[in-house]
């Protein structure tokens, strides 16, 4: 019984060669997120004239005091859209996760935990999701439900569910065969009980980040969506939609392509770095470091 | 203790009584390894019967893969049975019935499997108290924390703060803090060391003396099985091969495998102590798929006649409560083998 440190001593020990650089990266990927989280925000709000207004400058001015990213074929000022399209940016990759966790997590854990017919039915219905081309589903949602930010991050949701309902059934039925479940099961605790209490805290780690890793995903795919003229309506900005109408004029204004085309890498980037983090740390193998 | 060809004793309703399984039978289908192949069945639990009274310990022993953990869950209802009955209770209530009523916990092998990482052990032993109000959950997980010897403090700490012993402990009072009539304890003292394992029995068994719960052991250490145990059974391949009370165990055993299973024990060797001829058995049990059709200890048995080998013992009472299933009981001791009818030749 003196044995109470037993587990805690080799993270001890692997915690200063981590740390530091670990640190440094999550304060980067946070910082940004939270950039663009204001952004997103304040957008409507801080833009230095109304991002969809026409004629706000001369035409396809090049970056200068008055629009310091220029201005586009029609005149409209390209800071102000590229800062207002932070919202749906931001807004479609949420959208679209969180759809994607919540629907992926319940299948997944019904599957795992139900067993039997259940999981064969849920599970064959999620490789019939996978197996469609990715790209191809989401048009074929958008074709059927119609544009627009919301629909476009419900289609990538859908291309997302089978990911998460994977993760969520493996780890549900890793964590069937410990022996807590029979405990609750002869306690007299009920499925609802024992999905809720156990089932979720324990496969909380790869769904948090699985979902961290997805919101890359799905803003590229949001992005790809969009540049496909399936994102927000015109006018309303968007990274995808601006390079998209700015491809034409690539070779002699390319400020056009080059603003949105940053920020939309920037934030793709900082989703990719978050994802990084989260899983150095709530990855099994560091598990014990981040205690309980 | 009956087998299908054994009267059953009078049905339930008899005081004192908490488990009651009769010809309990789990068979597993196999995977058809190709198409057109046959289905197949292991046969985990084959036909076992035993009672329990109350404040009475069954201890069940057996090598790994002998059905004994399977037969755990068929008690604690945690598997449903092929066929054959399993109440609990004086009124012989279904266990499906009976599954969640606190009537009958558990304490499994590995307890760092048993309590959930991201429970406080307050939250875990609370877990069994579903009824209870919050005063009275917080009184009751504090009387059953000091009754295993741990303090009230140990009620914040998450599993991973506490040693083996420890959870193995709380375990332990989750198992007992909303008073069951039955605990099956699966092997739950062999992942402990030697000392821990010394002191858990004693708290097993004086938790026994002072709430009068039974107790189904199950484990592959006969040595601690005979220790808390009132009476004993010896499994092989999904089937009862001897049933005695703790003491006739130390006297005589009458089957072979229970012999062998016996020899292998440590023993100190002084003045006073018969030598003793350690039998070691040879071969793996046979296979639980297709069980041998006579005996289904023959293919490794060192008394075995072509008798056995065609015509499949039944469980008899050897002489009182002692019940064996074999032709030739008491043949194989644990100084050698006794010629008992000199027409048949003992072959060892």
């Amino acid at each position: 019984m003196s044995t109470v440190t037993r587990r805690r001593r080799p993270s001890r020990d692997v915690r200063p060669r981590r740390r530091p650089v670990q640190g440094v990266v999550a304060k980067i990927a946070i910082f940004l997120i939270l950039f663009y989280a204001v952004l997103a925000v304040l957008g409507p709000h801080i833009t230095p004239f109304p991002p969809d207004q026409v004629g706000v400058g001369p035409r396809l001015s090049p970056p200068s005091a008055d629009h310091w990213f220029g201005t586009d074929a029609l005149g409209r000022d390209q800071l102000s859209r590229v800062v207002a399209a932070a919202q749906p940016a931001l807004l479609s990759a949420v959208y679209a996760v969180t759809f994607a966790l919540v629907i992926g997590t319940v299948i997944g854990i019904a599957a795992g935990f139900l067993g039997g017919l259940w999981d064969g039915t849920l599970s064959r219905v999620v490789d019939l999701l996978f197996a469609i081309p990715e790209y191809l589903l989401a048009i074929l949602v958008i074709t059927v439900m119609g544009s627009g930010l919301v629909n476009a991050s419900l289609a990538i949701g859908l291309v997302c569910i089978p990911r998460f309902a994977r993760i969520a059934r493996a780890s549900t039925i890793a964590i069937m065969e410990r022996n807590y479940i029979d405990a609750a099961r002869l306690c007299g605790r009920g499925r609802i009980w024992i999905m809720r209490r156990h089932i979720l805290p324990n496969i909380a780690s790869p769904l948090v980040i699985m979902t961290a890793i997805n919101l890359s995903t799905a803003e590229g795919a949001y992005a790809a969506l969009s540049f496909l003229g399936f994102g927000v309506r015109p006018p309303a900005a968007d990274y995808g939609s601006m390079i998209s109408s700015s491809q034409q004029y690539l070779l002699t204004d390319p400020w056009l392509v080059v603003f949105p085309s940053i920020a939309f890498v920037v934030l793709v980037l900082a989703f990719n770095l978050l994802g990084d983090v989260m899983r150095d740390r709530l990855d099994p193998r560091s598990r014990t470091s981040a205690g309980a | 203790m009956t087998d299908d060809k054994t009267p059953v004793p009078p049905p339930a309703g008899e005081p004192g009584l908490v488990l009651d399984v009769r010809d309990a039978v789990k068979h597993y289908a196999v995977r058809r390894t190709t198409l057109r192949g046959p289905r197949r069945t292991v046969h985990a639990v084959d036909g076992v019967s035993v009672r329990l009274g109350s404040g009475r310990t069954l201890g069940i022993v057996g090598e790994s893969g002998c059905g004994k953990s399977t037969l755990g869950r068929l008690i604690t209802g945690l598997e449903k049975p092929t066929s054959g009955t399993i109440t609990v209770g004086a009124e012989g209530i279904p266990i499906a019935a009976a599954h969640g009523t606190g009537t009958v916990q558990a304490v499994f092998q590995d307890p760092a499997s048993a309590l959930d990482p991201r429970m406080t052990v307050r939250e875990s032993i609370g877990e069994a108290l579903g009824r209870a109000g919050k005063d009275e959950r917080e009184r009751r997980t504090g009387e059953a924390l000091a009754a295993v010897g741990l303090t009230p403090e140990f009620g914040a700490r998450y599993p991973h703060q506490l040693s083996g012993g420890q959870q193995q402990r709380v375990c332990i009072a989750r198992a007992i803090v909303d008073r069951p009539d039955l605990i099956l304890l699966d092997e739950a003292v062999s992942s402990l060391d030697a000392s821990l394992q010394a002191q858990v029995l004693d708290l097993l068994q004086r938790l026994q003396r002072d709430t009068g719960t039974a107790y189904v052991f199950i484990s592959h250490d006969l040595r601690a099985v005979r220790q808390v145990s009132h009476s004993v059974a010896v499994m092989y391949l999904g089937q009862v091969v001897e049933q005695a009370p703790a003491e006739e165990f130390d006297r005589g055993l009458l089957h072979p495998y229970s012999v062998a299973l016996r020899s292998t024990e440590p023993r100190i060797l002084d003045e006073g102590t018969d030598h003793v001829e350690r039998i070691v058995l040879t071969g793996e049990p046979p296979s639980a798929v297709a069980p041998p059709a006579g005996c289904r200890f023959a293919p490794r048995c060192p008394i075995v006649d072509d008798h056995c080998r065609s015509v499949a013992p039944v469980l008899t009472e050897a002489t009182s409560g002692h019940l064996v299933r074999c032709h030739k009981p008491g043949e194989l001791t644990l100084s050698g083998v006794v010629r008992v009818d000199p027409g048949t030749p003992a072959e060892v």
